[in-house]
This record gives structure tokens, sequence and C-alpha cells, in this order.
């Protein structure tokens, strides 16, 4: 059954148990991502300490995969500098989007190899990247400095 | 779609030559599952009769419609004006009533911006104009389709866009809105594509006549699934979508009273849809070719004629009463499982075989996905009526829809196939 390799046990623990989740303070930036064939959406905040991320919180409703993905994101990418972070996301994007022609790489994406199966499913693969479009924002108006950018737009949407 | 059935309902027998009319019925889906498909909501499959009308048409046929005398164009421009009669007798209309669009969205659209490009057309039109202060009304049930566009006439014209409530259980509140002099258009669905509620149309329609507002009725969930006649309903728009009643994709039908199509002036220009063009003006034809600028789909409304020959000829009272019947059947079933929670009536008066739901806390994309490992095609997403989901305090739901070929049998399944999902995801009783 295909069931199973996509919602691997992993993927169901960080579903029902996300780790950092809910808004915190301080942050630097935040980013508002919606998908708009569900509905799905996520808040999320990025604190920078130089070029490290000090933290990523985050506010989201959304399928398992989505919250899950999320969750796994902040692991992978909390205590790591942006530019491993990008090198992180980059692994991650090409392996859901690859139809499950990559193999992924388990030294670069850690638990986030638990998401190979979400490449089978392509209108799976916009959940699964939801929360790390989010971070990809947030780290971009973080050094751009431009803060309160994300909740204006939360607003506008 | 009433509690009060006059017609047979479909044998198994029947039910089977109806399915083996529709090939992809038999294929398999997932690791050689069979397939159920429980999204005729969202687009219906297509009958053999249907896919053999269009390749009759291109292979025997094909021309541009409304010009050139050669024979091919004399027989293109017969079966597509063949297709409109058919299909206009099918709702209760008259061929010039009947406008072919692309699709049922563009045939809303073709109602909002005729209106407000009367503002500048003068003459007969000037009756459609709106101003700051006029109000368009929908409802909180409506399609994005029946939505948007509405929106958009209210940003062009300044006019201001109210609509009715809906109850919690999935019912229009007549009570939370009152129309005025003000009210110019009442526009509302005939069958909720989530909820399969049927508003009151009579009523709607009766209290629209009362404030003199135009009433612009979207039946896209009702027209392939029970009798449907305009005239009798009284409406002065109706638009439905090809490919949701077994036709093909890329044709849709705006259906407009003779006496305002007359008036209204044309969204599309360009070719076709002119009386006379000259450097500095032009002059427009008569309804229906107002409003068909271009070369128009030819062998989708043909193939569209060949589906409303294919309702007709099981009867639209005996596909109703088997929609019925399925409907119950789900319902009933649902109901009785465990933190299953029905989005709208769970009765079946008044309401159509669009079946929406929840199942405890599990997101709508996993139950999907669950069901689809099972072979069930639903639809898991807000159903383009996102508003609706946030009235309901969910941003999606899980949606089964019926059509004229489905079984007890995949009802069955699909019930079965939500237990999966709660023993999956550890739904707690």
């Amino acid at each position: 059954m295909k069931l199973e390799q996509m919602y691997q046990e992993i993927i169901l623990d960080h579903y029902r148990h996300p780790h950092r989740s809910g808004l915190r303070e301080p942050f630097d930036a935040e980013s508002y991502q919606i998908n708009p064939t569900c509905g799905d959406e996520v808040t999320l905040r990025v604190a920078l300490d130089g070029d490290r991320v000090a933290d990523v919180s985050y506010d989201a409703i959304g399928c398992s995969i989505s919250q899950a993905a999320t969750s796994v994101l902040t692991d992978l990418v909390v205590g790591r500098t942006v530019a491993e972070s990008a090198t992180t996301m980059d692994a991650f994007m090409e392996m859901v989007q690859s139809r499950g022609k990559v193999e992924p790489d388990e030294k670069v994406l850690e638990d986030a190899v638990a998401f190979a199966g979400v490449s089978q499913y392509p209108s799976r693969v916009k959940c699964a990247l939801l929360g790390w479009m989010a971070f990809k924002d947030a780290v971009g108006r973080a050094e751009a400095g431009s803060s309160d950018n994300g909740a204006q737009r939360a607003e506008a949407q | 779609m009433t509690g009060q059935l006059t017609a047979g309902q479909l044998s198994a027998s029947e039910l089977e030559k109806i399915r083996a009319d529709f090939p992809i019925l038999s294929r398999t889906v997932r690791d050689s599952r069979p397939l159920v498909y429980l999204d005729s909501g969202a687009t219906s499959q297509r009958p053999r009769q249907v896919l053999d009308a269009e390749r009759a048409f291109l292979e025997q046929h094909n021309a541009a419609v409304h010009r050139g005398a050669h024979q091919l164009a004399e027989e293109a421009t017969d079966a597509y004006e063949s297709a409109r009669a058919r299909i206009a007798a099918f709702v209760g209309a008259q061929p010039d009533e009947v406008i072919f669009t692309k699709n049922a969205t563009e045939a809303i659209n073709l109602v909002a911006y005729g209106l407000s490009n009367s503002a500048v057309a003068g003459g007969a039109a000037e009756r459609f104009a709106l101003a700051p202060g006029d109000e368009i009304v929908v409802t909180e049930m409506e399609h994005h389709a029946n939505l948007v566009p509405w929106q958009e006439l209210c940003r062009r014209t300044g006019a201001t866009l109210r609509w009715y409530q809906v109850t919690d259980d999935g019912r229009l509140d007549l009570d939370s809105l009152e129309l005025s002099e003000r009210t110019k258009v009442v526009a509302f669905t005939h069958q909720s594509n989530v909820m399969g509620t049927v508003p009151p149309v009579a009523e709607l329609v009766r209290r629209a006549r009362a404030v003199g507002a135009l009433t612009v009725l979207d039946a896209c969930q009702s027209v392939p699934h029970t009798p449907v006649d305009f005239a009798a309903l009284d409406v002065d728009f109706a638009a439905f979508s090809g490919h949701k009643m077994l036709g093909p994709s890329g044709v849709g039908v705006l259906y407009g009273r003779r006496e305002l199509l007359e008036a209204l002036p044309p969204f599309l220009t360009g070719g076709s849809m002119i009386e006379i063009v000259k450097m500095e003006g032009s002059t427009y034809a008569a309804p229906p070719q107002r409003f068909e600028a271009g070369v128009p789909m030819t062998s989708q409304a043909v193939g569209l004629g060949a589906a409303v020959d294919y309702l007709s000829a099981v009867g639209m009272e005996r596909v109703a009463a088997h929609e019925y019947a399925l409907t119950e059947q789900a319902l009933t079933g649902l109901s009785e499982i465990p933190g299953v929670r029905i989005i709208g009536p769970s009765d079946c008066i008044d309401r159509g075989g669009a079946v929406s739901f929840m199942i405890g806390d599990v997101h709508a994309h996993d139950a999907g996905q669950v069901l689809d490992d099972l072979g069930i095609a639903v639809r898991a997403s807000h159903h383009c009526a996102w508003p609706l989901h946030r009235r309901f305090g969910i941003a999606a739901s899980v949606r089964a829809s019926f059509a004229v070929y489905n079984t007890p049998a995949e009802i069955d399944a699909l019930l079965a196939g939500v237990q999966e999902v709660r023993r999956f995801f550890r739904v707690p009783a």
C-alpha cells in the first residue's frame, strides 16, 4: 500500500506532536502563506542571530503533511546558518518535486527524508512546501530588515 | 429535488447498462482498485454517445459555423443550432434564449459585464445601469463563480454587495436580509455545490420581483441531476456548464429571458456578433449571436446536445429519483459513523446529491488521500466555496457527489472508506 509510504510514522508523529509550534517573540520577520486550493495557511516567524537561525515559530492550519513538514523544518534549520538552511530547502524541494526520481540525501535532510513518498502525489507537493515557502519568505524579509511586511501582507489576504 | 418521487428508480440492470456507456468507469486506479468515481460535482464522466457525437461531427461536418456557404458550413451550422434547440428544450427555454459560453463562469461574467457595460451603452440598456447606492445580493453558499463576478461588478460600479446568510443546518436564512428598492440583482445557486442544499427559488424570485431586481440562477448543480424549467422557475438569467452534465468541457450555457437579452449590451465583441461594422463604430446582432463573439466551440456544443439526448432518454425524473436514493443512503450511513460531521442538511428534503463532511479532526486532504488509496475519488478542498467553509469554521471538507451512473455499492465503498480513514488516523469513537 502506497499510503503507508507517504504517511510514515515519523510524519504522523510530527503531525500529532508538532515541534516549536505557536508564535513567539522576539522575531525579525513574519510570513503568511496560503494554499488557495484547500485554504491551508501558515503564519511563520523567523528570528535570526547574525547569520544563524535562532528560532522559528509558527501557527498553522493544514493537513498532516503540511503540519508535519513545518515541524520537521524547524528541526532542520534552527541553530544552523541561513546558507545551510537554504541548502536543506533546495534538497527538500528537489526531493518532493521529483515524482520519486531523486534519492534523498539523509545526511542533508535527516527526518525530512520521510517526505520522499509525497513526491508520488503531485497534488500534495504544495502541502509539503507551504511551511518552507513561508520560511524562505521570512528569511528574505529578515535579511532585508523589513520585519513588518509579513503582518501587512497577512492583513491584505 | 423533494421528498415526493413520481418516477421509478433505475433497476440494477438499467444501471449496469448505463455504466457500460461510460468507458472510464471500468478502469482501475492505485494498484488495480476499481474506480469509485464520486466527484461528479466537479466534473462528470462522458458516455460513448457524447464522445461519438463529437467524433462524428469532426469527421463528417466540421466547419466554422455561421460563416460561408459551402456544404460543410451549412451542416456544421445545422448541427450547432440543433444542439442549441435541444439544450433549450431540456431546460424550458426558447433556442434564442440560450447562449453558448466557454463555461458557466463565463456565462455569469457575461451577465455581470453586460450590466456594467450598460452604463455606457445607452438606449434600452440604461435600465440595467448600476450606481453607488445600488445593491447586489448573493448568498453565503455561493460557488466563487457566482460570487467573485458580483464583487467585481460592485467594484466597477460602486454598488454594494450584500448576502443572505446560511443557517447551522446548511439552509438559506431568508430572515438574514431584507431586499429593498436599491436591490438590482439577486444571484443565487439552484443547489449548493458543497451541501446539496436547494434554496427556495420561488420565494427568492418572488422577493426579487417585488423590488424590481433581476434574478441570476447558478444552475450548474441542478441541471445535470433533476428536471429544470427556467421559464417555470421564472428566473431572469441562469447558467450551467456542459462538463458537469455528461457533456464536454469548454462549453457552458447562459439562459436569459428574451426581452432582457435584447436589451443587454454585449460582453465580448468582435466577429459574428455584429450587425453593421464601420470604421466609426458598429451595431450588434440580435441575441443569441450578440453574445457569441468569434468562432464558437462547435464539437463541444454538439457533444452537449448528445449529453442532453442521453439524459432525456434516461428521463430526468428517474435520474433525480436514482440520485435521491444514493444521497439518502450516504446520509444515513455517514450519520451512523462516530465522529462524522455532515456539512449541510442531514436530511433529504430540498437537497441534491452533494454530501460534504468532516471525519473527526482529520484534515480533508488526509481523508481524501486514504479514500484515493482505496480507489474512491472525492473532492477534498473548499470546493470553490471558501466563505461557506469559513462560516462553518473549517478550511476544507470532503465531498462525495453523485451522478446517474453511481451505484449503491459505491456508496457502501465510500462508507467503508470513511471507516478506514478513522482507523488510519485513529479518530476516537
